[in-house]
């Protein structure tokens, strides 16, 4: 009775494992590179991201305000009185000082004696109360060190940067725009074309019909980097040279076998009945293509768009040798964040966000569009 | 509205396998023939090969005197019920029945006439904006019908429409199907099956195909009554024939048959003197046994191994001698005390068939 299918494997749980390991390995980079863009270049410095969504303690410099413009004489006494921190801040002070020696000298809320009758007290919330008299309150106001413990604090600051700046380092909007360019048409074009071969190979007799599926399945094992040079030269000598074209090109020749393999497989699963029944009713094959095979052949169809839009979006490689030329006007995300990472290596904040910017896109498609992803791949292979 | 004639017609597999050679048929307009015979036989592929889904190998088909073995499927005025249906799962059942007028650019309103006549028909009106998904078999085995009618063929191709209904809507759609034929007096049928009663009852003809052949074609109760062979006697009629061998003693205008086990069996089939010591198989259909009167002609004896009542009728089965089958008796009524019991059977000689090496000594 324990080999009835339906009945739970013995090894559930080094699946239930391998799940979880696989999401934390993936869950873990992401959540973090989103947590990083949203904070300041000092906040990454000081603590690491898992510490941001809790309030930190922090030691600060602060300083009050310029006597000479603030003080006011009470009693005879001059006084400033004021805030530490600029308006709508929640940092709470703990301990503080006046000197860089002894930061905590004082609790919060306790008057310092600071010599010759001088006072400061500091309040938890940042208010203080300096009194003095006229020649002690003089100069720039009292240096302050507190450590203080501040709520979560993000910030769209970097995607300011990395979007709409406009500087030509940071920049990223236009390697956004250049990615698009490269990946839709980079998308259609090998999903028409093996759309096309792959109702041909499935459902039309004609000689050398296996031999041709056989060298498609064989396509499928040639590494792409043995095609770069030969390729390149051959756009080259024809004229294409480097450019949008020749990108567009070179993944559609890359992503061909696959595409026709993974939707020959699927076609070649729809009932025979049907296509014949289209037949009798007088169909075209290319009526037969258009009417029947494609609308039942959309979850295939998803799924692949779904593949090859991820890696011609991700893909560094091919537009690096195809695409981008020395005027640098066609570069593409995966390019300028290589970039950044020249000009920009210690701005984690800024390649945090470049880096966010760039998987935003897959991320959503990812989601949005899961389901096909999981049945697409299965139809055709497991029925 | 059309007649088909099928002239030595032969398909051959990849050179090498043979499936069907030298049919001969001609089908008369507004029959209704049906195709029968054991899985594998080449039904569904002769029903094919006159639809145009199969090359045919060897031979001619006519339709209405036109040679038809290139014409592709959809010119040769055909349309095919399949087994499974085959609707178009993204079509609502209007699109689906509209398909092919569609692709033959007939006008809108024209469509629409001949999709609101067919869906009334079957009573598939109400039905007409849902997917096939939402429909129970029997609604989608409708559609497949009028998905044919819409399309106002000279001939309808039937491929086991009914084998994946239910017992009781396949006899709900049999009825449907003999009406819609009696509605359409003019149309020809072609329809396949391994269901005797389908065959039966629907047929004016029926083909029975058996080693790669046409093993006898016929009225349904000329083959019950009249079998040209042991293989059409078998396996027309249930539970099968029974075989029993044995050799002529006496001929004449009757013809007496000593069998092996013993007994006499008495066959109104008028022999000739030199028959005589020819080595026969006497057959006698189960539901032609009756349980012999005393003085009675005994044409077999024998215990009773084991009893199936039925209600209407008994099947007895009685101990098979050697390898042979078993010899069934189908008496009507009931009879369950007779298990055990010795039981001796007789036959009308008018209802007894005689087979000499496989041919019947009756329709000679």
């Amino acid at each position: 009775m324990d080999n009835i299918a339906g009945t739970k494997s013995s090894l559930t749980w080094a699946v239930n494992i391998s799940v979880v390991v696989l999401v934390v390995l993936w869950l873990f980079p992401t959540l973090g590179l989103l947590i990083s863009s949203f904070r300041t270049a000092d906040q990454i410095a000081t603590s690491g991201w898992w510490k941001a969504m809790f309030p930190s303690e922090q030691n600060l410099v602060l300083r009050t305000g310029d006597p000479d413009d603030e003080r006011v004489e009470r009693d005879g006494v001059f006084v400033v009185e004021g805030n530490l921190f600029a308006t709508g801040s929640e940092a709470e002070i703990s301990v503080w000082g006046t000197s860089s020696r002894e930061i905590s000298a004082y609790e919060a809320g306790e008057t310092a004696d600071l010599g010759d009758g001088e006072t400061m007290t500091v309040e938890s919330n940042g208010d203080y109360v300096w009194t003095g008299d006229a020649e002690q309150l003089t100069g720039r106001g009292q240096r302050i060190f507190a450590t203080a413990v501040t709520p979560p604090e993000f910030t769209l600051d970097n995607y300011k940067t990395v979007l709409f700046s406009g500087s030509p380092t940071d920049n990223m909007a236009r390697a956004f725009f250049n990615t698009l360019t490269v990946t839709i048409p980079a998308t259609i074009i090998p999903i028409v074309v093996a759309a096309f071969a792959a109702y041909a190979l499935a459902w039309m007799d004609f000689r050398g019909r296996a031999l041709l599926i056989a060298v498609i399945v064989g396509l499928l094992v040639v590494p792409l980097q043995l095609a770069l040079i030969p390729l390149l030269k051959l756009h080259l000598g024809i004229g294409i040279g480097k450019g949008y074209l020749g990108v567009w090109l070179a993944h559609t020749g890359f992503g061909l076998p696959l595409a026709i393999y993974l939707l020959r497989n699927y076609m070649v699963g729809l009932p025979r009945d049907i296509i014949e029944n289209a037949k009798v009713d007088g169909a075209t094959d290319f009526q037969i293509f258009t009417k029947i095979i494609l609308p039942l052949s959309f979850p295939a169809l998803a799924s692949f768009a779904i593949f090859q839009f991820l890696w011609t979006w991700n893909d560094l490689l091919v537009a690096k040798v195809f695409l981008i030329d020395a005027s640098g006007e066609t570069t593409v995300m995966t390019n300028q964040i290589v970039e950044l990472l020249g000009t920009r290596g210690g701005n984690w904040e800024i390649l945090a966000t470049a880096a966010f910017v760039s998987i935003s896109v897959p991320l959503i498609v990812f989601f949005a569009m899961q389901k096909y992803l999981v049945r697409g791949l299965l139809a055709g292979s497991v029925k | 509205m059309a007649e088909l004639k099928l002239t030595n017609v032969g398909k051959v597999y990849g050179g090498k396998v043979e499936v069907l050679k030298d049919i001969n048929m001609h089908i008369a307009t507004g029959e209704l023939i049906v195709f029968v015979g054991p899985s594998g036989c080449g039904k569904s592929t002769l029903l094919r090969m006159v639809a145009g889904l199969e090359k045919i190998t060897s031979g001619t088909l006519e339709i209405d005197g036109v040679v038809m073995n290139d014409v592709p499927p959809s010119q040769r005025g055909i349309a095919m019920v399949f087994q499974s249906y085959a609707l178009y799962p993204h079509m609502t059942v209007y699109d689906n029945m509209a398909f092919a007028l569609k692709i033959a650019k007939k006008s809108k309103s024209e469509i629409d006439a001949a999709v609101r006549k067919a869906a009334g028909l079957l009573q598939l009106t109400d039905y007409l904006d849902r997917l096939p998904k939402a429909l129970s078999g029997g609604q989608r085995q409708r559609v497949a019908i009028g998905r044919s009618i819409v399309r106002d063929p000279k001939v309808y191709l039937f491929d086991e429409p009914l084998s994946n209904l239910d017992a009781a809507l396949r006899v709900a759609t049999r009825i449907q199907i003999a009406e819609l034929k009696e509605s359409m007096p003019d149309s020809t049928m072609i329809y396949v099956t391994h269901d005797q009663v389908e065959a039966m009852t629907l047929a004016d003809k029926i083909v029975v195909l058996a080693d790669k052949g046409i093993a006898q074609m016929g009225s349904p109760l000329d083959l019950y009554e009249r079998p040209e062979n042991e293989f059409v006697a078998q396996f027309i009629g249930s539970p099968a024939m029974n075989l029993l061998h044995g050799t002529i003693k006496g001929t004449g205008k009757q013809t007496e048959i000593d069998l092996t086990h013993g007994h006499i069996a008495i066959a109104d089939i008028e022999t000739q003197a030199a028959e005589k010591g020819q080595e026969v198989n006497v057959g006698v259909r189960p539901e032609d046994f009756r349980i012999a009167e005393e003085g009675e002609h005994v044409f077999f004896e024998g215990a009773v191994d084991y009893v199936e009542a039925l209600g209407e009728v008994t099947l007895l089965y009685f101990k098979a001698e050697g390898d042979a089958d078993p010899m069934i008796a189908k008496l009507p009524g009931t009879h369950s005390d007779l298990r055990g019991q010795t039981v001796k059977l007789t036959a009308d000689p008018a209802r007894v068939q005689v087979f000499h090496q496989g041919l019947s000594l009756r329709t000679r």
